[in-house]
């Protein structure tokens, strides 16, 4: 199939794509920031469901977090996409793109909540049961803002790890990055431009990040010896 | 949900099993080879294994099996699908894997090699009979979890057109229009194969903990 084309890399055709491909790299960062964002709040919500004295609440929530993370994300998000229609709820393409990602990277997230609560001293919890604060308070108050601060890093290594799986979007047809190299692709017959492009620009975004998460999870090694 | 569908799911899911137990073999290897050779004493060898790491953990695996799959035929070189497939989940994975090894591995007391120098062992018989044993205990739940998220990715062999069991179920919604009960089985299926290797890998961090702390 490939027989007649040349096996060189075309750096002219390369600078042609670059900003189509450039433009479409907005879309792929949109996608990860909403759909982390909705991985923030529902991660939390499944945590605490999962902490819920009732087990009426925290069994079937735990069943559900096990259920999302021994399955697929691209099954998922066909699922959300083709199925969601027929109940009567017709989502776009990249809403049922990012809250397949909130939902998915909402499990992993609740572990990091989970780990981060459980790091909180007992004491500090009877100290505000001793002063009398309600549970919002105490949790709004005393819980979070000591639980929260050590996720970080945890929360930055997840959103890399979002950022990368935003390919999958493609498949249920959101123009992110993959999606535009595949139309250039099949426009052209050349892929190896377009896709090696994109495995860079990936690359360029990705590895800064990951480097800066580094660096912040050294700071708070350091900070707590 | 009727069982008609399944025969043809199940087929798909045979496909889905024998790639992740090739990705697992091939990230397996990558992962002892690059995890190892990142602790090298040699530089050049050092930073082969690292530019290896980065890459592959700094892009994501679809983009590598797209570029395997589409990219690699205009060098010269056409992979099926399964070769394809097999090659960049495990690479990829085995990029994050070989970071457990190092991890592990560094993570052997201090006192254990220097003890081994006081024995006058070589750096070989060192890692061997000393570090690897204990380190290796160590890695096993990270790997489990890695085995894990390998399976899931072995979906997205689907979109290079290999007839897993994602792509039976893509087909057969083609042709016979019954979404919801294919996606049910579809997500069953995956749950059924994946939740094993889930309880695994608990109870592989209850013993691996009992033994670190003993």
């Amino acid at each position: 199939m490939f027989d007649r084309i040349t096996f060189d890399w075309d750096w002219e055709y390369a600078f042609q794509i670059l900003p189509q491909l450039l433009e479409a790299t907005i879309v792929t960062v949109q996608a990860t920031f909403v759909g982390f964002a909705l991985s923030l709040v529902i991660g939390l919500l499944f945590a605490l469901g999962r902490r819920a004295p009732l087990k009426l609440i925290s069994w079937p929530v735990t069943a559900v977090i096990e259920f999302i993370r021994s399955t697929p994300l691209l099954v998922q998000l066909y699922f959300l996409f083709f199925i969601l229609p027929r109940w009567g709820l017709s989502l776009s393409p990249f809403l049922a793109g990012v809250i397949g990602l909130g939902l998915h990277y909402g499990t992993y997230l609740s572990e990091v909540y989970r780990a981060g609560i459980d790091s909180v001293p007992k004491g500090q919890w009877e100290a505000a049961r001793a002063l009398n604060f309600s549970t919002i308070k105490t949790w709004r108050n005393i819980v979070l803002p000591q639980a929260i601060p050590p996720m970080i890093p945890a929360f930055g290594n997840y959103f890399i790890v979002m950022f990368k799986e935003t390919p999958l979007l493609s498949a249920i047809t959101v123009v992110e990055l993959l999606q535009t190299a595949k139309i250039i692709g099949a426009r052209s017959f050349r892929y190896v431009e377009p896709v090696t492009l994109v495995g860079l620009i990936f690359l360029l975004l990705s590895y800064p990040a990951a480097i800066a998460v580094r660096r912040l999870e050294n700071r708070f090694v350091k900070q707590r010896a | 949900m009727s069982f008609d569908l399944l025969p043809l799911l199940l087929r798909g899911a045979r496909i889905t099993l024998l790639l992740t137990l090739a990705g697992a073999t091939l990230a397996l290897l990558m992962s002892l080879v690059a995890g190892l050779a990142r602790m090298s004493t040699n530089r050049v060898v050092r930073s082969i294994a690292a530019t290896y790491v980065e890459v592959f953990r700094g892009t994501s695996v679809l983009v590598q099996m797209f570029w395997f799959y589409f990219a690699l035929p205009l060098f010269g070189i056409s992979l099926s699908a399964f070769t394809a497939g097999t090659l960049a989940l495990g690479l990829n994975v085995g990029a994050y894997g070989a970071e457990v090894v190092r991890g592990a591995i560094q993570a052997v007391p201090k006192g254990q090699t220097e003890a081994a120098i006081a024995l006058n062992m070589s750096p070989r018989l060192r890692m061997r009979r000393v570090v690897l044993p204990q380190a290796f205990a160590m890695m096993l739940p990270p790997f489990g979890n890695l085995l894990i998220e390998l399976l899931k990715a072995t979906a997205l062999v689907s979109l290079i057109t290999l007839p897993d069991l994602t792509f039976q179920a893509m087909s057969l919604r083609m042709t016979t229009g019954r979404t919801t009960e294919i996606f049910v089985w579809l997500l069953v299926l995956y749950f059924v194969i994946a939740y094993p290797l889930t309880l695994l890998v608990r109870w592989l961090e209850h013993r691996v903990t009992a033994y670190t702390k003993a």
